[in-house]
């Protein structure tokens, strides 16, 4: 669970199941287990009306627990950019009644919830779970380029090499955490590098 | 003064009777100037100054925000209130001086919203009047469904017929029509935020649908000023002045703590803003609590009161005040 440091860093909770006859799911890796426990306190034929899209990751764990939820679709993506335009086309013919449950890491937690903030659900009307890797998706402030699994800190920025820190400045309309240069004033001076979000 | 109660010094430009209940009256600042600008679903509250007895209460603005030359709103007479709404009818007449607060909004429109959907019950339309001007000049989705008792009570619906043609739905209780409301609220493209004004059972029955639905409460906005309720007078000491006053039948307690030169915060004097929120220090009796901002658990407490709309019947009561 991440620690609340400045304003714009979010905060996860615990999935629960919400009223409504619709419920779509996004979750990556671990992010399965997160349903999987919420669904021992959902009532009898909630999952009748789920939808449960799935980034297993590498090891393609959990697939099956999620299955054996038999919920009304259930969708597996090798990432979130192949899950995109069908996430957005759901999201565009959906109707009031839909809840959403973000579960898994953070990137796939705040991609998900960018896209569907522009559909028009408030981010405090979503449902989310931080599960599995503290792997952050950082914006270089300089360059604007978006490095994806960041874990060092500080990191260097995969568009214009500079070494960044990364900050707990969220943006949620980016989905992506800050990345300040670290060795402004003298880029020959390079401070330790640590394993910060493993 | 009170917070955010800052006043307007106006004069009642016109008066125009809408029909068999519902009066308008226009209000234009004394000097001539332009009024404050507002926001659609905004309110003020009205002074009402009746021999040695003065009201306050609030009334939706219902003009076109984008117009401050005047402000309007509309009455409803209720015969059996406590006297405010037949004041206004009775004694209000063109070219009165009263005193009004400036617009105060516990009702705006949320305009990220990709649609707003609003439900209006009799009176309650009165905020959608300015609400509907506003998106209309900004080219705003919306779609209003208006419930009154029959054609003749419609206020303003062949106003907003005329204006907004088929985005506006009516319905008569006299000709038994009623609102699908199910399939109303089933069928709303995501993003769209629903706004409810009428009586309280309409607001009661449209939250509990929307929540059974899966509407977010994020989404769901509602107001409903609950007019102050008469009842047997009572007695209470207000601590931090050192004064012991009596709250008569036909007053509300946070009426008779201004009689007794007291001046707590206070906004929408309906029970639904929060700012009059009275500790209660001490109390032998029952709370009689009529107001949409304590939670229930405040309300079984005995901590707290809002004395803009509650009562209490028993022997003592100590506020913190």
């Amino acid at each position: 669970m991440a620690a609340k440091t400045i304003i714009s860093r979010p905060i996860y909770g615990t999935l629960s199941p919400q009223p409504g006859k619709h419920h779509l799911f996004i979750a990556d890796a671990e992010g399965a287990l997160a349903i999987v426990d919420m669904a021992k306190m959902a009532p009898p034929g909630f999952f009748g009306g789920a939808e449960i899209v799935f980034i297993p990751g590498l090891d393609g764990k959990h697939v099956a627990a999620l299955e054996a939820l038999k919920p009304a679709q259930f969708h597996l993506a090798p990432s979130f950019a192949s899950l995109l335009p069908r996430l957005k086309q759901t999201l565009g013919n959906a109707h009031m009644g839909l809840r959403l449950y973000l579960a898994g890491t953070e990137g796939l937690i705040g991609q998900a919830m960018q896209v569907a903030l522009e559909a028009g659900i408030d981010h405090t009307s979503m449902q989310t779970e931080h599960r599995g890797s503290l792997a952050r998706r950082m914006q270089c402030v300089h360059c604007k380029g978006i490095t994806e699994n960041v874990t060092t800190q500080p990191a260097t920025c995969s568009h214009c090499g500079l070494l960044l820190l990364v900050r707990d400045h969220y943006s949620r309309r980016l989905a992506a955490f800050q990345g300040v240069c670290i060795n402004a004033e003298d880029r020959s001076e390079i401070p330790p590098t640590e394993e910060a979000f493993p | 003064m009170s917070t955010g109660t800052t006043k307007l010094d106006v004069v009642v430009s016109d008066v125009v009777p809408v029909n068999e209940l519902v009066t308008r009256f226009h209000f234009r600042r004394r000097d001539g100037e332009l009024l404050p600008t507002f926001s659609g679903g905004a309110h003020v509250v009205v002074e009402m100054r009746d021999g040695d007895r003065t009201r306050l209460n609030p009334y939706s603005l219902m003009g076109s925000p984008l117009d401050t030359r005047e402000y309007t709103i509309s009455v409803r007479r209720d015969d059996v209130g406590r006297g405010g709404s037949l004041f206004m009818h009775r004694s209000v007449k063109p070219g009165l001086e009263m005193v009004i607060s400036y617009p105060v909004n516990l009702f705006s429109l949320d305009l990220r919203a990709k649609k707003h959907l609003m439900l209006a019950g009799g009176i309650g339309i009165t905020p959608f009047m300015a609400q509907t001007a506003q998106l209309a000049g900004e080219g705003g989705n919306f779609e209003l469904h208006y419930t009154c008792r029959t054609a003749s009570l419609a206020t303003y619906a062949d106003v907003l017929r005329e204006r907004y043609d088929r985005r506006i739905r009516l319905y008569h209780d006299d000709r038994d029509e009623r609102i699908d409301l199910d399939r109303l609220l089933s069928t709303q493209p995501l993003g769209t935020h629903l706004y409810v004004c009428g009586p309280a059972g309409m607001i009661n029955w449209v939250r509990d649908r929307a929540t059974a639905l899966g509407w977010p409460s994020e989404a769901v906005h509602f107001e409903h000023f609950a007019a102050p309720q008469p009842g047997l007078p009572f007695d209470v000491t207000l601590a931090v002045s050192g004064k012991t006053i009596r709250v008569g039948e036909q007053q509300s307690l946070l009426e008779a703590i201004e009689a007794a030169g007291v001046d707590p915060p206070y906004l929408c004097r309906g029970g639904v803003c929060g700012q009059c929120e009275t500790n209660v220090i001490s109390y032998d009796g029952k709370f009689i609590h009529n107001d949409h901002w304590l939670s229930e658990e405040d309300h079984r407490s005995g901590c707290k009161i809002m004395p803009c709309v509650s009562r209490f019947e028993g022997r003592s009561l100590v506020l913190e005040r």
